[in-house]
């Protein structure tokens, strides 16, 4: 339990200041641990290299320790939590409602760790002359109320709006935030991954969607999105994401029980 | 070699059995996998038709009873935001979600376990009657005020005939299958009205036209065809067919039925081509000879001898073929666009029933509704491909007397 707990230590100072060095007093605290104890990390993909990362710097400095980190997905993180089959799940979202509850009828609790924030961005193809929309606007276009780049201030052109796979915690995220808890627009294309988004955004001219900001790249066009109704517009960069003045998230999360 | 033959007599009684038992562990093997496909996918049926554990309240005046899973979602999109249109006075309907409760109390006014909050919910719910609230049933607020609308299990016909698929919709998904289905076959279907023609054209040149020369490096080659892993397929169709496709025929999206159909032609083709060719091959070589003697020309023969003798091998091959569009899921994945709309043309993004079942399943959560909708899919899925397989065995056992 106590090396899981300086793992995960560990784990935030690692990300916070985005040194590749172990901390000291970790050091000192887990030679103290059974070295047999074998930790079990499960969960979001969007998370993994992170903590596999975090785990191959952890256990340079501590050979003994015995860290296992598989994926899986967000759900299937949190699904072993409950049956006890993992020690940390991570994830891509905020722990659910209904999931805390179940957790809670087993008598445990989780805790919920921020170890990131993952900035969203809304691309288009480069061709594309708009060049920022607002929250409201998006949602339409998401929801399927606006089907033409006119109606927002660009060419006669359909909008065609792509999202990531019901599965994937960006896909939630975007829902909530942007989309006011609405439903996506029935028969919307869906696409597996980031990079297959990318793809097929660059290839299709009225193309919209969304992705994690690390995978930005010119063949693509990222828009400034405005979240107050028009007054103050962000672009997807890294400072704006500290800021919070685009929409930061999906958080990665570590969950342990206690 | 001298044997005793008690030891002999041993061991091929050994083999024996171990040959049986490697029997009987294959058909225990597929029998175990078609139980808990069937017991994973029967329970959708046993689940209410909005989130478990949840609950929809109104105010006591509101005279509904009960939304359908359709009505619950339009109003919760504000598709629906009149309760007018539901039957009752002209209200404007405001929406309340748990998260909601947080926004207006603190968590402390809620109290430690949240002991509090069915009282402030019903306070909440009594002070709005317009309202409709999503709540969880271990926090249902009570009061004279406050009235819980019914909810009744998934219905069968909703799962079969529904025509949207929103899995994760909250607070009532909607797991209709019409699409995926009909996308399914629509995208196999136009597969194999390409490969045919071709597949079939390669197997009779084989057959009968190529020297041993060119026979010994097409074969070859189409069996490569197979080898290749259906990512790598995907990932070709995304980034080289997507866009070809776009482009010849002026369409705006190039992730189309179309594309997936491309890429399933070419993995069937394979399987079509060897299976026609053996199909062929196997004409009884007296057959061909009396036909060339009667003063048919070769083309004659092939046409009017070979290909109605191999009939039934050709049907097999094309029903195996369709097998193998029916259960791919990556290539079809990455190019199809997945949308979850029934097929109007095969310039429309379709969204197919193997795609689905690998997309989604990695983050349903164990044993949810969205959990058990997926095997339910595995269970249409498995019954198509038996009744393929079941067809493809008749027609290839049928022999053809009619030539004779």
């Amino acid at each position: 339990m106590k090396q899981l707990f300086i793992f995960c230590i560990s784990c935030l100072l690692l990300f916070s200041c985005g040194s590749k060095s172990t901390d000291q007093q970790t050091t000192d605290a887990s030679s103290q641990s059974n070295p047999r104890q074998a930790v079990k990390i499960k969960g979001s993909e969007t998370v993994l290299p992170v903590s596999e990362k975090a785990v191959q710097v952890y256990m340079k400095s501590h050979p003994e320790a015995n860290i296992s980190v598989t994926g899986g997905g967000s759900g299937v993180g949190i699904a072993a939590l409950m049956k006890n089959a993992t020690d940390i799940a991570q994830a891509s979202r905020a722990i659910k409602f209904s999931e805390k509850e179940k957790i809670q009828e087993s008598g445990k609790s989780v805790k919920e760790v921020v170890v990131a924030y993952d900035g969203l961005a809304v691309i288009t193809h480069p061709s594309n002359k708009v060049s920022q929309l607002t929250r409201a606007q998006l949602e339409d276009i998401f929801t399927g109320n606006i089907k033409n780049w006119k109606e927002v201030g660009g060419e006669d052109l359909e909008i065609i709006p792509y999202a990531r796979e019901t599965s994937s915690g960006t896909y939630e995220f975007f829902k909530e935030v942007v989309l006011d808890d609405k439903n996506y627009m029935s028969g919307i294309m869906s696409m597996p991954a980031n990079g297959s988004i990318i793809q097929s955004v660059s290839q299709t001219k009225g193309a919209i969607a969304y992705v994690g900001i690390a995978y930005l790249n010119k063949t693509v066009k990222a828009l400034a999105v405005s979240f107050d109704q028009g007054k103050t517009y962000a672009m997807p960069t890294d400072q704006n994401v500290k800021e919070k003045k685009i929409p930061s998230g999906p958080p990665t999360i570590l969950l342990l029980f206690i | 070699m001298k044997h005793n033959p008690f030891i002999r007599k041993m061991l091929e009684k050994i083999t024996e059995q171990i040959l049986r038992l490697s029997g009987a562990i294959t058909s225990i093997t597929i029998l175990f996998i078609c139980f808990f496909l069937f017991k994973e996918g029967i329970h959708l049926f046993n689940n209410p038709d909005i989130e478990k554990g949840y609950g929809l309240y109104v105010h006591s005046r509101n005279p509904t009873i009960q939304l359908s899973p359709e009505q619950t979602k339009k109003v919760f999109d504000g598709e629906l935001d009149n309760w007018k249109e539901l039957g009752w006075d002209d209200k404007n309907i405001s929406l309340f979600r748990i998260d909601d409760a947080f926004e207006i109390h603190s968590e402390k006014d809620l109290g430690e376990n949240y002991e509090l909050l069915p009282q402030k919910l019903s306070e909440i719910i009594s002070n709005d009657e317009s309202i409709i609230a999503f709540l969880p049933k271990k926090y249902a607020p009570s009061g004279a005020s406050v009235k819980e609308l019914i909810s009744e299990n998934i219905k069968i016909g909703d799962y079969f005939l529904g025509k949207e698929w929103l899995p994760t919709a909250t607070p009532a998904p909607l797991f209709g299958v019409l699409p995926l289905v009909l996308g399914t076959l629509f995208v196999s279907i136009i597969a194999l009205l390409i490969a045919l023609p071709l597949g079939l054209g390669v197997a009779i040149y084989l057959a009968e036209l190529a020297g041993e020369k060119q026979r010994r490096l097409l074969k070859p080659v189409i069996e490569l065809l197979a080898g290749i892993p259906s990512v790598v397929y995907g990932f070709f169709g995304l980034v080289v067919l997507a866009p070809i496709v776009q482009k010849a025929f002026g369409i705006p999206v190039g992730e189309t039925a179309l594309t997936g159909s491309l890429i399933l032609a070419i993995m069937a083709l394979p399987t079509i081509i060897s299976v026609s060719e053996d199909a062929l091959r196997n004409t009884p070589r007296e057959m061909r000879e009396a036909s060339l003697a009667l003063g048919a020309s070769q083309w004659q023969t092939i046409y009017r001898v070979v290909i109605p003798y191999a009939k039934s091998g050709i049907s097999a091959a094309v029903v195996l073929g369709i097998g193998r569009a029916i259960g791919e899921t990556m290539a079809v994945l990455m190019v199809t666009g997945n949308a979850a709309l029934i097929p109007h043309s095969v310039f429309d993004s379709v969204r197919t029933i193997p795609a689905t079942i690998a997309a989604e399943l990695g983050e349903a959560p164990l044993g949810s509704a969205h959990y058990q909708s997926l095997f339910l899919l595995g269970c249409i899925l498995f019954v198509f491909t038996m009744i393929i397989s079941i067809v493809a065995e008749i027609i290839s056992k049928k022999k053809n007397y009619k030539t004779h």
